[in-house]
């Protein structure tokens, strides 16, 4: 049964959206004196206990997030709907601990099957054999009849803003090692469709807004890099925020459409110089450092016009131009604790000075696995920041009550408190992004379409029959 | 052209030139970057290549 009357859509302000972020995370089982272990059979362990409580690998969590076993057995954590940037940054950062906190019973478990070993996760985007998975990103937009001429116009932002957002990497290849913005460049292989594995798009234009169809898109970016350091995610995702505000507004973009999308992200990947220039369907050549300064300018003419000026915003554009300047001038000391390929080749830099070896070296391979590892204990990137070498933006006091409670302000308040109700009834249920179902002799669904509504009559009166068993 | 003067003796001409000073707060974050490093040297040194070799997963999405 259908509860209620779906309430009318609520009218938003515009500088409302909606975000979420979907990370896949690297799964690592080093046993060097085992039998070999497929890395299926080790996330199998990892989310036993998931299975336990959650009835399924495939679950939502009490803070509204959704956590499970994407394809190639990789542990995938999707924040739930977040309306604002430090929450959704909290919300991202939640799901690390919760990751790792699978860890120490998934390997008491492959120890009890003979396998002793250590699980290791890393918030990175490739594997040692060039195997890569994603950090999605979502922005829930208004609905357009010309959504792909709206998000193509995006496309030279997504290739270019790896020089400020990008997560860094050491690029091994047949002529030695190098420097690279992004480890995620070199796998995209097309500027817009509907596919995501087979062929990597950079925006996946599959039309699934998780919400009412009438009124919204999703616009699912796949291009990003995993990011771990708060302000490059705050940047990242507040950046391209930004923008949409603008194209909302049906303001226009400087017209910087490249003539080779999948040429220019790979030509500004591999040149941290920042002196690369890419060729524009109109036969400029820029630079990377170019194209976002126009694109910083655009949105800058429109603060305090269609962007509201608040401490975030001037925050997110302070970065964003010092980034820019920091690779202009191959001076990174201006960000080194805030953008997290400055933060990376920072160390890399010292310790490749300390070891007196080439970037290729393995040693350096393992540095790099460190810094994504997400053991507060054991992950050098978590240590860096424990040491004050990383600038921070939310409080462990928040990330701490993300990792159970939902955002108060998004459709996630609901789901979050259903599915809290629904564990300790002990009541069989069925959750999903826009449904809340009570299973048993008389199910009961709640259909869930505005993401931005976090009170409904209708949970309420499921809850009630919650309580009421 | 004016001659540069000079109250140093002119042997201070062949010591080698100071380090360009590094501001206190820079030096010591680098210290902090040195001592992580000391911490965290044997575990990457150990074993690497193995290591490294052994982290092989099929990709998503």
């Amino acid at each position: 049964m259908m509860l209620g009357e779906i309430p009318t859509p609520l009218s938003v302000d515009p500088a409302r959206r909606i975000l979420g972020l979907e990370t896949e995370f690297g799964l690592h089982f080093d046993a060097p004196n085992s039998r070999p272990v497929t890395p299926e059979e080790v996330a199998g362990h990892l989310f036993h206990s998931v299975v336990e409580w959650g009835r399924s690998s495939n679950v939502f969590l009490t803070n509204g997030a959704r956590l499970y076993i994407d394809v190639g057995a990789h542990p995938e954590y999707a924040t739930a709907e977040c309306d604002s940037l430090s929450q959704l940054v909290a919300q991202d950062k939640a799901g690390e601990r919760i990751v790792h906190d699978l860890v120490a019973r998934g390997e008491a478990r492959l120890a009890a099957a003979g396998v002793e070993g250590t699980i290791y996760l890393y918030k990175n985007n490739t594997d040692s054999a060039g195997n890569s998975y994603g950090c999605h990103e979502n922005y829930l937009v208004r609905r357009r009849a010309d959504f792909k001429a709206f998000a193509s116009v995006l496309l030279p932002f997504f290739v270019s803003r790896q020089i400020v957002t990008g997560s860094g990497c050491i690029t091994r290849g047949t002529e030695g090692a190098h420097l690279s913005f992004s480890p995620r460049a070199d796998h995209m292989w097309e500027g817009m469709s509907s596919a995501t594995t087979r062929s990597r798009p950079m925006i996946n234009t599959r039309d699934e807004p998780h919400a009412n169809a009438e009124l919204y898109r999703r616009m699912h970016v796949i291009v990003g890099d995993s990011t771990m350091a708060e302000p490059t995610t705050r940047l990242k995702m507040g950046s391209t925020d930004l923008l949409l505000r603008i194209l909302e507004a049906r303001l226009r973009l400087p017209d910087l459409a490249l003539a080779n999308e999948m040429q220019a992200i790979r030509a500004i990947a591999h040149d941290v110089t920042g002196k690369a220039t890419v060729e524009l369907a109109d036969g400029r050549h820029l630079t990377a450092t170019d194209l976002q300064e126009s694109l910083l300018e655009t949105v800058r003419s429109q603060v305090d016009g269609v962007i509201e000026r608040t401490d975030e915003v001037d925050a997110i554009l302070d970065l964003w131009e010092r980034g820019i300047h920091a690779v202009r001038e191959e001076d990174p000391s201006g960000v080194q604790t805030e953008l997290e390929w400055a933060i990376k080749f920072r160390v890399l830099e010292r310790y490749r000075e300390r070891l007196g070896c080439a970037l290729d070296d393995p040693r350096l391979a393992r540095l790099e696995m460190a810094f994504h590892d997400v053991s507060p204990t054991r992950g050098l990137f978590n240590r860096l920041q424990a040491d004050g070498l990383v600038t921070r933006i939310v409080s462990d006091e928040d990330i701490v009550a993300a990792k159970t409670s939902p955002p108060d302000s998004t459709r996630a308040a609901l789901r979050g408190r259903f599915v809290t109700a629904a564990l300790e009834s002990g009541r069989d249920y069925t959750v999903d992004w826009v449904h809340l179902k009570l299973s048993g002799n008389e199910p009961r669904t709640v259909l869930l379409k505005d993401p931005f509504r976090n009170v409904d009559e209708r949970v309420d009166v499921l809850l009630e029959t919650l309580d009421a068993q | 052209m004016p001659q540069t003067t000079s109250s140093t003796s002119p042997f201070e001409d062949d010591a080698p030139a100071p380090d360009a000073p590094v501001a206190p707060a820079a030096q010591s974050s680098t210290d902090a970057l040195d001592s992580l490093l000391d911490e965290i040297d044997d575990t990457i040194q150990t074993n690497a290549t193995q290591f490294v070799r052994s982290f092989v997963q099929k990709g998503g999405q």
